[in-house]
């Protein structure tokens, strides 16, 4: 039963993908665009890795849906500004050909791998201990690799500034994004009024659980940028002015603890990012929940584009 | 008692992704949004059978990040659709 | 007790994937976009809710159990506010006959 559940999820996944690609319209291929994430994040359950499937179904269904989303409606009507910045169709059969053949070498690897596979996890389970978090993720990912997700959150941080960097001049310091009317009645105000208290509590759930259950910074700070979002579009919440100071510290408070706990590391631990015994996990939740106030703020404004409205 | 709860699960599963024809052939958005938002709660059902057959810790967790997360999709496309003159 | 509580979930596990399909042919088969609308919101919160009365003798533990209808009552929510606005926008775009 489960091989035939398996196989038809990745007849699926296969097959929406496809779809995705060749459908003409922008709209039905940011639907197309979620079906597959949704569909990628029941694969991931399926393998076993729901650390995965959950940053799939906030990251890439979710948050990467809507940015599509927006990107879209901002298009509409610029037809030319879209045909010229659409590949030709050599250069699109080139990808095509490029992404076919990593694919088919990725699935050649992965089928001649040795049985059982190399692998480093008895080794980092092992060590998990000593870092007094429960999810090995969560290990790998603050302190075996914290390097690669430091570099991440710094990630967020330059494309919140790439985004506002498109705004004219005259708006530099303005508030980001379209202006919402405010829903006093409707579906949309009933939603935005009673959805966010819980989701908020649920964000902050997943970003906590990720310590020693599958959960973190990244699915948690997702999940409270969309309730800030939903109040924001249902003209609940106005956006502060990109020129906001507390704005600008909640984008860079995590990569900024981030750093301050790496360069830490010199003086009380081995050098940077390293975490003395006994200490880890304090300093790991630290930056954990500096993290998901940033990668919220980071999100909300990646939705809301660049300044274009006077504070 | 596992298997049972899988076949369940393949079978919701199956019927929403027959449903996502919806989504392909349209012909609204609207029809396109209500295939997306069926294979949203199928996949919901699907995983909180799934988590029931397997055991699986932290599954439930992804249920409720799609039922989150889908509520807020849905809005935003009524938006988009909207903000696109789209029918 | 235990057989008891077995057909219990069978039969609301079955009749959530009744629903289910159900639903899925009405998207389907159903002549106009509001009716097949109004055949969706059966399947998601209905078919949802059975599974989850279903799962809810095995959920292990009153706070897992406790999830499992959170889960449910989003769904609830969030169908209904979709269908609404959705509804509304099919009405907004079709031209008055």
């Amino acid at each position: 039963m489960s091989l035939v559940l398996d196989v038809m999820l990745a007849l699926a996944v296969i097959g929406v993908a496809g779809w995705t690609l060749l459908v003409r319209g922008n709209f039905p291929a940011v639907i197309g665009f979620v079906a597959y994430g949704l569909l990628l994040a029941l694969v991931w359950v399926r393998l076993g890795a729901v650390d995965v499937a959950l940053t799939e179904a906030a990251l890439g269904a979710g948050a990467t849906g809507v940015l599509l989303l927006f990107a879209v409606v901002r298009l509409r009507g610029g037809k030319a500004e879209i045909d010229a910045a659409t590949p030709s169709p050599p250069q699109r059969v080139a990808a095509a050909i490029l992404c076919g053949v990593v694919g088919l070498g990725l699935a050649v690897a992965m089928l001649n791998l040795p049985d059982p596979a190399p692998s480093l996890a008895a080794e980092a389970t092992r060590h998990l201990p000593l870092l007094g978090v429960g999810n090995p993720i969560t290990g790998v990912l603050m302190a075996y690799r914290g390097l690669d997700t430091l570099l991440e959150a710094v990630v967020l941080v330059f494309a919140v500034l790439a985004i506002w960097s498109m705004a004219p001049d005259r708006r530099w310091g303005a508030i980001p994004g379209p202006l919402f009317p405010v829903q006093s009645s409707g579906p949309l105000s009933l939603l935005a009024r009673v959805l966010p208290p819980i989701g908020i509590v649920v964000g902050i759930h997943i970003a906590w659980v990720g310590a020693d259950a599958p959960g973190g910074k990244f699915q948690g700070g997702t999940i409270l940028a969309a309730m800030g979002i939903l109040a924001w579009v249902a003209g609940l919440w106005r956006l502060p002015p990109v020129a906001s100071r507390g704005l600008r510290w909640a984008v860079v408070a995590g990569p900024l603890v981030f750093i301050g706990v790496g360069l830490l590391g010199f003086v009380i631990a081995d050098g940077f990012l390293s975490y003395p015994p006994g200490f880890a996990k304090p300093l790991i939740l630290l930056i954990e929940a500096a993290m998901t106030l940033s990668v919220a703020a980071a999100i909300v404004l990646m939705v809301a584009g660049p300044p274009e409205r006077p504070a | 008692m596992a298997e049972a709860l899988l076949l369940a699960a393949g079978l919701i599963f199956l019927a929403a992704l027959a449903g996502l024809y919806r989504a392909l052939r349209g012909p609204g958005a609207a029809d396109r949004m209500m295939a997306a938002q069926l294979l949203c709660s199928g996949g919901i059902a699907a995983l909180l059978l799934l988590a029931a057959a397997t055991g699986l810790a932290g599954v439930v967790d992804v249920a409720l990040v799609l039922a989150l997360l889908g509520a807020f999709a849905s809005v935003a496309f009524v938006l988009a659709a909207r903000g696109l003159g789209q029918r | 007790m235990n057989l008891f509580l077995t057909l219990f979930s069978g039969a609301a596990i079955t009749a959530g994937v009744a629903f289910f399909i159900a639903g899925t042919v009405a998207l389907l088969r159903f002549p106009d976009p509001l009716s097949r609308l109004h055949a969706l919101t059966k399947a998601d919160s209905l078919g949802l809710g059975l599974i989850v009365l279903g799962l809810l003798p095995w959920a292990g533990g009153w706070l897992a159990a406790l999830k499992l209808i959170l889960v449910w009552l989003l769904v609830l929510l969030a169908g209904a506010t979709a269908t609404q606005m959705i509804a509304e926008h099919i009405r907004r775009s079709e031209p008055p006959p």
